[in-house]
C-alpha cells in the first residue's frame, strides 16, 4: 500500500514539472507582433477574453479557429492605436459581456458580485449566534443544577476524597 | 428558533432546485446575441468566383424583411440544414442571403452550392471571417432575420431543423413583416 503510494508520488514528481514548465502555446509565432510592448498588451487582453467555441478557455489558450481570428483582430486594433479598453469594448460590442472572463460590475451583475460578501457575512453571523447560544446554554445549565444533583455531586466528590484518604 | 434554522437548508435546496428546473431546457452553449434590435454592421463582400453580385449592407436595407444565412462548405451541420434553407426561401417569400464563411479555397462555396442547390438571392464571400465577427458569429451555421431597416431582429445559432423552421423562423418572419 505505502509502496504503491510512493510509486504514485514518484510519477507525480516526474510529471508535474513537465506540466508546469511546458504550457501548450496556442498563440502561433506568425500571429505575434514584432513590437514586444504591443505583443505583451495583446497577451494581456487575450487572457481576459473568452473563446466562444470552447467557452471555458480564454482566446489566448484556445486552438479554435475563431480564437485565432480574435487574437489577430486584437493585435490589429492595438496596432491601429486602440488602448486596451477600446479593444475589449470592440469585441464586447460584437459578442456581448459573455466574452469577458471577468464579468463587469453593473446592475445585472450586482447579485453575482455581492453574493460572496453576503455569504461570508451570513456565515459570520451564524458562527457568532452559535457561540453565543453555547455560552448562554452553558451558564444556564450550571445554574439549573437541582438540589438532588448538587447533593449527588457533593456525595461523589466526598466519596472520591474518602477514597483518597483510605 | 431551532426549527427555523433547520428549515434554511430545505428552503435553499428548494430554491436551487427551482432555478435548475427553470434552466433545464436551456442550451448553455447558445450565447445570446448582443446585436438583436441593433443595426446590421456595415460590410461589403465580394461575390463567389464566377458570379457578379456579392453582398453588402445595402442589400439588407431595401425596406423588406430578409434572412442572412451563414454557411461554409466545411461545416457538416450546414449540409444538414441546407434543404431547410431551401424550404425557407420558398415558403417565407423573403430574400435569403448567404454569407459564405471562411472557405479554405474560394471555389469551395460555389462547388458546394452546385452540388446541393442554391437557394440564395446572393452570396457574399467572407474569406477572412471578419464580417462574421462583426455579426457576432461564433459557430456556423447561424441564421439572422433582418427587418427592412437593416435591424437584426432574430438570430438562430446552429442548424435549422424542421421544428425551428416551422415553429420559430417562419412565424418570426411573418411577425416582423407585420
Amino acid at each position: 500500500m505505502i509502496r504503491r503510494f510512493k510509486i504514485l508520488l514518484g510519477a507525480f514528481a516526474v510529471i508535474l514539472p513537465v506540466l508546469a514548465s511546458n504550457p501548450v502555446l496556442a498563440v502561433n509565432p506568425d500571429e505575434m507582433l514584432s513590437n514586444p510592448v504591443l505583443e505583451e498588451r495583446a497577451r494581456e487582453i487575450s487572457k481576459e477574453l473568452r473563446c466562444l467555441v470552447c467557452q471555458n478557455q480564454s482566446i489566448d489558450d484556445s486552438d479554435a479557429e475563431l480564437a485565432r481570428d480574435l487574437r489577430v483582430l486584437v493585435r490589429e486594433r492595438l496596432v491601429a492605436g486602440d488602448d486596451n479598453q477600446e479593444v475589449i469594448d470592440y469585441i464586447v460590442a460584437r459578442y456581448g459581456d459573455y466574452v469577458l472572463l471577468n464579468p463587469p460590475l453593473k446592475p445585472e451583475t450586482y447579485i453575482l458580485w455581492a453574493s460572496p460578501v453576503v455569504l461570508v457575512v451570513l456565515a459570520l453571523l451564524a458562527v457568532f449566534a452559535f457561540y453565543r447560544r453555547k455560552q448562554r446554554d452553558g451558564s444556564s445549565a450550571s445554574a439549573s443544577l437541582s438540589k438532588d444533583e448538587q447533593d449527588r455531586l457533593d456525595e461523589l466528590l466526598g466519596t472520591s476524597k474518602d477514597d483518597g484518604k483510605a | 428558533m431551532r426549527f427555523s434554522i433547520a428549515v434554511i437548508p430545505l428552503v435553499l435546496f428548494a430554491a436551487l432546485a427551482g432555478v435548475f428546473l427553470l434552466n433545464i431546457d436551456k442550451d448553455s452553449s447558445v450565447v445570446p446575441s448582443v446585436l438583436i434590435d441593433k443595426p446590421a454592421p456595415e460590410f461589403s463582400l465580394p461575390p463567389l468566383p464566377g458570379r457578379d453580385k456579392g453582398l453588402s449592407r445595402a442589400d439588407l436595407t431595401k425596406g423588406e424583411v430578409s434572412v442572412l444565412n451563414v454557411f461554409a462548405s466545411w461545416c457538416i451541420p450546414c449540409r444538414a440544414e441546407h434543404p431547410l434553407i431551401k424550404r425557407l426561401s420558398h415558403e417565407a417569400n423573403v430574400p435569403v442571403y448567404g454569407l459564405n464563411y471562411k472557405e479554405k479555397d474560394p471555389r469551395d462555396g460555389v462547388k458546394w452550392l452546385a452540388e446541393l442547390g442554391d437557394p440564395y438571392a446572393s452570396v457574399g464571400m467572407d474569406l477572412s471571417g471578419r464580417t462574421g465577427i462583426d455579426f457576432g458569429v461564433y459557430g456556423v451555421p447561424e441564421t439572422f432575420i433582418i427587418d427592412g431597416n437593416g435591424q437584426i431582429r432574430y438570430k438562430h445559432v446552429g442548424p435549422v431543423t424542421v421544428e425551428v423552421l416551422e415553429k420559430v423562423l417562419l412565424p418570426k418572419i411573418e411577425e416582423i413583416k407585420g
